[in-house]
């Protein structure tokens, strides 16, 4: 089964609805965790570090995390990997391009690819920002994500890079949760205005909520 | 009506193709498309040059043979055949462009025709029942809810003209070979088959080189049968169940 699932473009596709939908879930509650920011440092820091504890004493500190951290790489890296594949099957099935060019399906269904490229790298910058350090502008310090997050929005270029991103993820979302309930089989003719308005308010209310965070570092209303 | 039109001439599936002008006079609204095709078909043998090659069989809408991309639409501008399409569905002095079906798994034969085997290919891996021979069974002795009759006879209207695979941005087949698992899948004459169906069929629908389903919906909408959309999700549920019952 395995196998049919990987060798078939239907397959494939299934797996990257599953894929797509774990990271859903995963932002829905990274967008209300973040939204915590509005009560203060003390109850976001607190926050962050409830997020280590979490599953204790069963499990050992960071480790709930960890089991996070790992589902997402999997889910991404399956994401990926099938969108790139499918992508350059789609592309070899049309090799002569139509003279008449006319722009075909919605601006969301269109940038999917693009869109999907701008949240990898995004992915990557996210992750070297605020989780290393790396990147991060200023001095990180770990255990202190209130900091952190209004470094990070007190430059223009943090700001930038993160409303596109997130921007790309409402279009992604709008487009990608409809897809796969498609692909899944769970869409039919009575069903489809239901799925389709839950894909607009799954895009809507998480590119609300994410950019809420740096639109209130920049206005002050979070310091 | 006086047009220019702009077609695909191509000598066979092995010389380069370009777009070539011409123009035609004398046209009646009344025309349908291939008819006006016909007209400069004349015109181009009487002047000595090769006429366009293009498919036609019935030219009332029901046989799935006429396949031209009009101004970027399957079919051109009406939800309908080409042979259906009317000229009055144009104006005088336009400019219109006829390509061929574009896709990998369509070749090229020549001019305006294409190799649509691949579509005869995905039927008979999967697009059959197994009948029982003999003297002719009794009425009503299959009862069939009307519901799933309905269901069966909407995806039994596709003619198989290929304008899914045309129209989709990725060439993908998806909407003709969903009809086709759909129309049989759903009825009690097409259930000893109903797992292997679908999975032979996606299956060599993916051999045949068309491309995946990214759900743009551009299939549907250039549809001359009106094959809904969500016949691809019903299939998709078709394929998901049958991975989880068949063990090969």
């Amino acid at each position: 089964m395995t196998r049919t699932l990987w060798d078939s473009s239907v397959g494939k596709k299934t797996i990257m609805a599953v894929s797509g939908l774990v990271m859903l879930g995963y932002l829905v509650v990274h967008m209300l965790g973040n939204l915590k920011i509005f009560f203060g440092s003390d109850e976001f820091n607190h926050y962050a570090h409830w997020l280590r504890t979490l599953g204790e004493p069963f499990l050992h500190y960071e480790w709930a995390l960890w089991i996070v951290r790992v589902v997402l790489v999997a889910a991404v890296v399956l994401h990926a990997v099938s969108a790139y594949q499918l992508s350059r099957r789609d592309l070899r099935a049309r090799p002569t391009a139509y003279v008449h060019k006319r722009a075909r399906a919605s601006y969301a269904t269109r940038t999917m690819r693009y869109g999907g490229l701008i949240l990898a790298l995004f992915i990557v910058w996210h992750i070297l920002d605020l989780t290393t350090g790396t990147v991060h502008p200023g001095g990180f310090q770990p255990g202190h994500p209130y900091q952190n997050v209004l470094d990070t929005f007190s430059t223009w270029y943090g700001n930038v890079v993160y409303i596109v991103a997130v921007l790309a993820l409402g279009l992604h979302v709008q487009h990608g949760f409809w897809s796969a309930a498609q692909t899944l089989g769970v869409g039919n003719a009575t069903r489809d205005r239901v799925l389709k308005a839950l894909a607009n308010v799954l895009a809507v209310v998480l590119t609300a909520g994410f950019v809420s965070v740096p639109v209130a570092v920049m206005t002050g209303v979070v310091s | 009506m006086k047009l220019t039109l702009r077609v695909w001439r191509q000598q066979n599936a092995e010389a380069p193709g370009a777009m070539v002008t011409y123009e035609v006079d004398g046209i009646s609204r009344d025309m349908s498309f291939l008819e006006m095709l016909d007209t400069l078909n004349e015109e181009l043998i009487l002047g000595g040059d090769e006429p366009v090659a293009f498919d036609h069989d019935c030219r009332e809408g029901i046989c799935g043979a006429c396949s031209l991309v009009i101004n970027g639409d399957a079919h051109g501008p009406e939800r309908t055949t080409t042979c259906q399409l009317h000229m009055r569905s144009f104006q005088d002095g336009d400019t219109i462009d006829v390509e061929p079906w574009r896709a990998s798994a369509f070749p090229v034969v020549k001019d305006l025709v294409v190799d649509r085997s691949a579509f005869d290919r995905i039927i008979q891996s999967g697009g059959y029942i197994s009948a029982p021979t003999g003297t002719a069974p009794d009425a009503h002795a299959t009862p069939v809810p009307k519901p799933d009759a309905d269901f069966a006879f909407e995806h039994a209207e596709c003619i198989g003209c290929g304008a899914c695979v045309a129209a989709c941005p990725n060439g993908s087949a998806m909407l003709f070979t969903s009809a086709k698992v759909n129309h049989l899948n759903v009825l009690p004459q097409g259930a000893p088959e109903r797992e292997t169906r679908v999975l032979d069929m996606v299956a060599t629908m993916d051999e045949e080189g068309f491309g995946g389903c990214t759900l743009t919906g551009e299939c549907a909408t250039a549809c001359p049968k009106g094959i809904p959309l969500p016949s691809i999700a019903a299939m998709n549920k078709e394929w998901l169940r049958a991975t989880r019952k068949v063990r090969r």
